[in-house]
Order: C-alpha cells, then structure tokens, then sequence
C-alpha cells in the first residue's frame, strides 16, 4: 500500500520525504488506536441502554385473590380459577389474567397449582374424565393433587404460595425453571 | 518513534497476504487510495474539517436515533411517556437522548461553520454549482430533522412550538392551509401530527440525507478540493498534499473534541424533559430551540397586509440568493478582501440572524410578564424531572372518574375543577403541569386551609398566576373535596 501511495502524486507532494512510511505508518497506528478507543469508550452506554430490560430489577408480583375460602370447602375436584396480576410492562402498568387450579382442600388447607407444564412450560388442562391434569404436548399425566403419574414431566405439578387473608384465599403467583427435578422459582 | 518502521514492516508483512486476498476479492486497495490520497492544493487545514465533522456527527445521530428507537412510541398516548420512560428508568438514557438532543444543535452550528467557510473562501467557484446547490439541500434537509425531531418528545415546550410551527404554513398563499393540514394529519395537533413527524424523521428525510451527502461528497470528489483563496478555482496550481495523513489527523482531533463536548454536556447538564402536553394550558409561552429564534423574532415585525412580505417573498428571495449564489458571483476571484459586495451581503444576513436571535432573548427578558411565565415553565420542568416515573395506564387518569362514581360531593368538585379551568394549569386531576401537582401533597391538606388558600391565595400563589376562585360556598366545598381525592 505505501510503495504505492508514492508512485501516484509523489512528484506534486509538498512535504519533505520524511512524510513517508513511518510517519505514515505510525500515523494510521495512532489514529486506529484512538478510534478502537473511542469507539469502545462510546459503544459503551449504547450497550448498557439495550441491555436495560435484561438487567432491570423486574416488579415483584404482590398476592392476587383467588377467591372465598367457602367457596372452596365443597371442592370434590380441582377447579380453575382467574386471577389478576398488577404487573409493569416496561413503561405500561398493566392487569394481566392468569389462570390457577385451586384443590379441593385437605384438613381445611387450601392448595393452589400453577397451570405450567414443569416439563416444557404448555398449559395443562383438568380432564374431568379421567380425573386426571394431562398435559396436551407431550401428554404428561398428573394426578388430581398434582403428583406426577407418567410422561416427560421432571416433577409434579409446582405448588403456589398462598394464604387466607379475612376468609378470602389469595396466591403469590410465580413462574418456575423448566427441565429439572426440583422446584426453582424463576426471579 | 524510532522502531516504529521495524514494526510497521513487519505488521505489512502479516498483513501483505490478507490484505492481497482481500484487496483481489474487492478492491479494497484502490478504494482506500481513492478514499485518502485525494489531493488538497494548499494543504491540510483546520479550516478544511467541517465537513468530515459534520458527517461524523450524522453518523452519530443515526446510531444514538436507533437505539433512541428500542424504546420510544410515537402516539400522542405513549410519546410522552415512553421519553419519560428512557429518561427517568432505561440505563444511560438520559445521556443518550441529551446525545441526541444536544447533537442536533452541533450539527446546526457545524453547518453554519461549513457553510460560512466555503462562502469566504469562493469556494463555490469553478464549476462547483451543482455541489453547492447539494450542499443548501442539505441544510434544508438538516433544519427540517431538527424541526420533525423536536416534536417527538410531545412535552409542553415541544407541542406548543409546533404548533406555532404549523401555523407558519398558513400564511402561504393558497396552498397554506392545506400544507399545514397536510403537517399536522388534520387541523389540531393530534396523535397523527407524531405519526407524519415521526416518519419523515427517522424514514424519509434520513434517506434524503443520505443520497443528498452521497452527492455532495461525490461532487465535491469530482471537483475537487479547492484549497485556500489564493488559489485558482479552475486550475489548481498549488502543490498538493493527500488528505490522508495530516488532514484526517485534524478531522479526528475535532470530531474527538466534539464528542467530548456533547458527552460532558449530556452527562453534566442533561437535556431536560418538561410535564405532557396540554393543549388546555393557556398561558403557556412557546419558544422555539435557539437556531429557530432569529425566524422567530423576524416574524413578530410583520402583522397585518404586508405580512406576505415577511414571512413568504423575503424569506424566499434569501433563500433563493443563497441557492443560486455561484450563477449570481461568476467571477472567478476568491479572496475575500477582493469580493466586497457579496461576502458584504453575506455577513449582513448573518450578523442580522444572529442580532435577531439575541433580540428575542433580549424581548423576553424585557418583558416582566414573560419571564415570569417562562421561570414558571422552567419550574414545571424541573418539578416533573424530579417527579418519579409514572407509568401508562396508572392511576392519576383513572382516579377522577372513578372519584365521580363513588363520591357525588367530589365528583360535582369535579366539574368545578374544570369549568373554572384549575386543569389549564393544574393539570387534568391534579397530576400538574404549569403549576404545582396538586395530587398527593396539596390534596393531604386540611380541607379548611384549602377552601382559605382558594379563596385568597398567599403571595407565592399569586406570583404563580393562581385566581382567587370565586364560586358559591357549596361549589368551593365539592371543589376542596375533589382536590381532597386526588391520588
């Protein structure tokens, strides 16, 4: 390249032969320094802005109501129930409904599942039939209090925190890993 | 120094076979002695790197604009927020958008440097027509992205000078109201206003620019470099130095000079986002950003029938005389001190424009009642800069018609609220805007210190521009109990 750039305009430059390969080369040395440096320097908080969403404390989901505790006490079978869920979706405040199986209690404890597959995350249906939850992708069967029977699932259905709070039965709702054995609440 | 040849021949040698593969597939080699060896007669100057600035700063509001992009939503709903959003929540958003905010100003004063510095060298002799008539696009071009651009936030100052923006169309002849119509996607601002600037911000005019700075830069390749006035437009008899290494040298220092600049601005004095649009608010005083002031304050000279004057034929003939400046000086003289008529009238405009746009500040200041208002924007701004992050569909909206369901007292307060315009100022439920928020801390006052302070408000309420109210006592009740269930 530099043997080059002097055969060209060499005869019209104005500069004495020390502006040659090694001012030049040292030149582009520099320069390529300064700017891998700049560009580094800059690429930094534009790199941090679209990371935000991935590293931004996500808002903890408070109880939802599930519903009276009498309304429960009867149950011969496990029971779907909405919920709602004051979430934040990036700069919207939003209510998004979220589906639960509510049990028939035992000794007065109510339990409350999640509808999540452990296996790959599908919703799972009650199938009233068979008195069994029997997940529609890969036809995982869970019994009626949510233990494992047969399938791909690593782990029962996951249990969701609740509590009874003047008679009304509220749940914490939360998401779980996939694919393991044990119960892991995702943050 | 000394071993920098030792190195540097060994680094060609590393690079000598990668480089020739390459250089056979693309022809990369002659490209980069095109790009760089480009002849300058003269030399390399300081006074030649406004250009290379110039497009290192579009780049950099090209990258800044779409990372800007990841977040921003451009509906009357959601622009606000969404600005609020980056500023208040998003990691280095703030500094972003205050990069972007600020960047548009330097391009404006880059392009004025560039463009005075070509006017005073004659740099647009010589068969440079078609490059100089590229360049006066560009400025077009580069004032529209600023104008489009300002609006997008949907803040009080964005809005309101938009609106008078808008309006400016009007006043040409026929066609004017249809053209601001066709601006504003209707006759009000309105959610599709952002829509239209939103599109020819970041879709049509950057693709204008692009093919516009294309043919620039290729027009000016195919002229030439110019080199100082001494020398001859035509034939350049000068020896010639490449624009690689020294000139790029100067380029860089100044673009690194520059980004320090906008970066210490953004990081030190943020670009300030001011409360959401209310077109309620009555007393709002619009100023446009600080280029526009000069065409602002023109304006305000012409009223009545020869306003045409003002504000569409001299407008236009100046413009029309900076397009055409290289068909009017023919003359193939460059030295400024030899062209007295035209760098005369040159530095006329300009010290006109700039003596314009200190007379606007000057009137503002001037004027008692306008600086209050606008100390009393500037409070505004800084209130809700200071306010947490609010977000889209929480409840300063829903709170008032839910108010006007469970609370009869409160929900006729309500429309005493508004049929005595307190939302103008205060915001629609309180939620503030020229003047303080009254939901939360004002509405947790004793309901006998609110019905005393609205009936006769203290000193710092006057000042502010707050009324005494004067409406029956049942109607000042409802009134205190509605401000009391602001949330």
């Amino acid at each position: 390249m530099d043997e080059l750039a002097h055969s060209t305009r060499a005869g019209r430059e104005s500069t004495a032969p020390v502006d040659s390969v090694s001012r030049r080369s040292f030149l582009t040395v520099l320069l390529g320094f300064v700017s891998v440096v700049m560009g580094a320097a800059l690429s930094v908080p534009l790199i941090r802005f679209a990371l935000h969403p991935l590293v931004a404390t996500t808002t903890k989901i408070g109880w939802s109501d599930v519903g009276k505790l009498d309304e429960f006490t009867s149950l011969t079978a496990p029971v779907k129930k909405l919920i709602k869920i004051d979430q934040r979706d990036a700069w919207r405040r939003i209510v998004s409904e979220k589906p639960v199986y509510v049990l028939p209690p035992k000794d007065g404890v109510v339990r409350v599942l999640s509808p999540i597959c452990p296996h790959l995350g599908c919703s799972i249906p009650w199938n009233e039939d068979k008195q069994e939850f029997i997940c529609p992708c890969h036809t995982a069967i869970f019994a009626k209090d949510g233990s494992h029977i047969s399938g791909p699932a690593p782990r029962a259905m996951d249990d969701l925190e609740t509590k009874v709070e003047d008679g009304m039965v509220k749940v914490h709702y939360q998401y779980f890993r996939q694919l393991i054995p044990q119960k892991e609440p995702l943050s | 120094m000394a071993d920098a040849p030792e190195k540097s021949n060994s680094a060609n040698g590393k690079r000598g076979r990668f480089f020739e593969w390459l250089d056979r597939r693309t022809g990369i080699d002659s490209m980069l002695h095109e790009a760089l060896d480009e002849p300058i007669p003269g030399g390399a100057r300081w006074a030649y790197v406004f250009g290379s600035v110039l497009l290192f700063l579009f780049i950099s509001q090209t990258i800044t604009g779409v990372f800007l992009a990841l977040y921003y939503v451009p509906s009357a709903t959601s622009a606000h927020t969404t600005v609020a959003y980056i500023v208040k929540e998003v990691t280095g958003g703030s500094f972003l958008r205050s990069l972007h905010a600020y960047g548009s100003s330097a391009i404006v004063v880059v392009v004025l440097l560039h463009l005075t510095q070509t006017y005073l060298y004659g740099a647009y002799k010589g068969r440079r027509e078609l490059l100089w008539i590229s360049g006066c696009v560009l400025l077009a071009l580069m004032l529209a992205m600023a104008f489009t651009g300002y609006l997008l936030p949907w803040d009080q100052k964005a809005y309101f000078a938009t609106t008078v923006g808008t309006n400016m169309a009007s006043d040409i002849p026929f066609v004017g109201t249809w053209v601001k119509r066709f601006m504003r996607g209707g006759d009000e601002m309105g959610t599709l206003t952002i829509s239209r600037f939103f599109v020819a911000h970041v879709f049509v005019l950057p693709a204008a620019l692009i093919a516009f700075i294309a043919s620039h830069v290729y027009l000016f390749r195919k002229a030439g470099a110019a080199g100082p006035p001494s020398e001859d437009a035509l034939n350049p008899k000068m020896p010639t130095e490449r624009f690689y290494p020294k000139q790029v040298v100067m380029d860089t220092i100044v673009a690194l000079v520059m980004i320090l600049i906008l970066g210490s601005m953004a990081h030190f004095l943020p670009m300030e986002l001011g409360p959401k649009a209310n077109p309620a608010d009555t007393q709002y005083v619009p100023r446009p950003e600080w280029y526009y002031l000069p065409i602002f304050q023109w304006l305000k000279y012409w009223r009545g029938p020869y306003a045409i004057f003002g504000i569409i034929i001299i407008p236009t003939i100046t413009a029309a005389l900076l397009v055409l400046v290289p068909f009017i000086d023919r003359r193939l003289e460059r030295r400024p001190w030899r062209r007295p008529i035209s760098v005369g009238v040159f530095v006329l405009i300009l010290a006109g424009f700039v003596g314009m746009g200190f007379m606007s500040i000057r009137d503002d200041q001037r004027d008692p009642s306008i600086a209050k208002q606008v100390a009393r924007q500037h409070e505004a701004t800084e209130e809700f800069m200071h306010s947490p992050f609010e977000p889209e569909g929480a409840a300063s909206a829903l709170s008032a018609s839910v108010v006007a369901v469970l609370d009869p007292v409160a929900g006729a307060g309500r429309k005493v609220y508004e049929s005595e315009s307190c939302d103008a100022c205060h915001g629609e439920a309180g939620a503030g805007g020229a003047a303080i928020k009254l939901a939360g801390t004002v509405a947790q006052m004793p309901a006998e210190e609110l019905e005393k302070l609205l009936k006769q408000p203290n000193a710092a309420m006057t000042e502010g521009g707050m009324q005494p109210i004067q409406v029956s006592d049942e109607e000042l009740k409802a009134l205190v109990a509605y401000i009391k269930s602001l949330k």
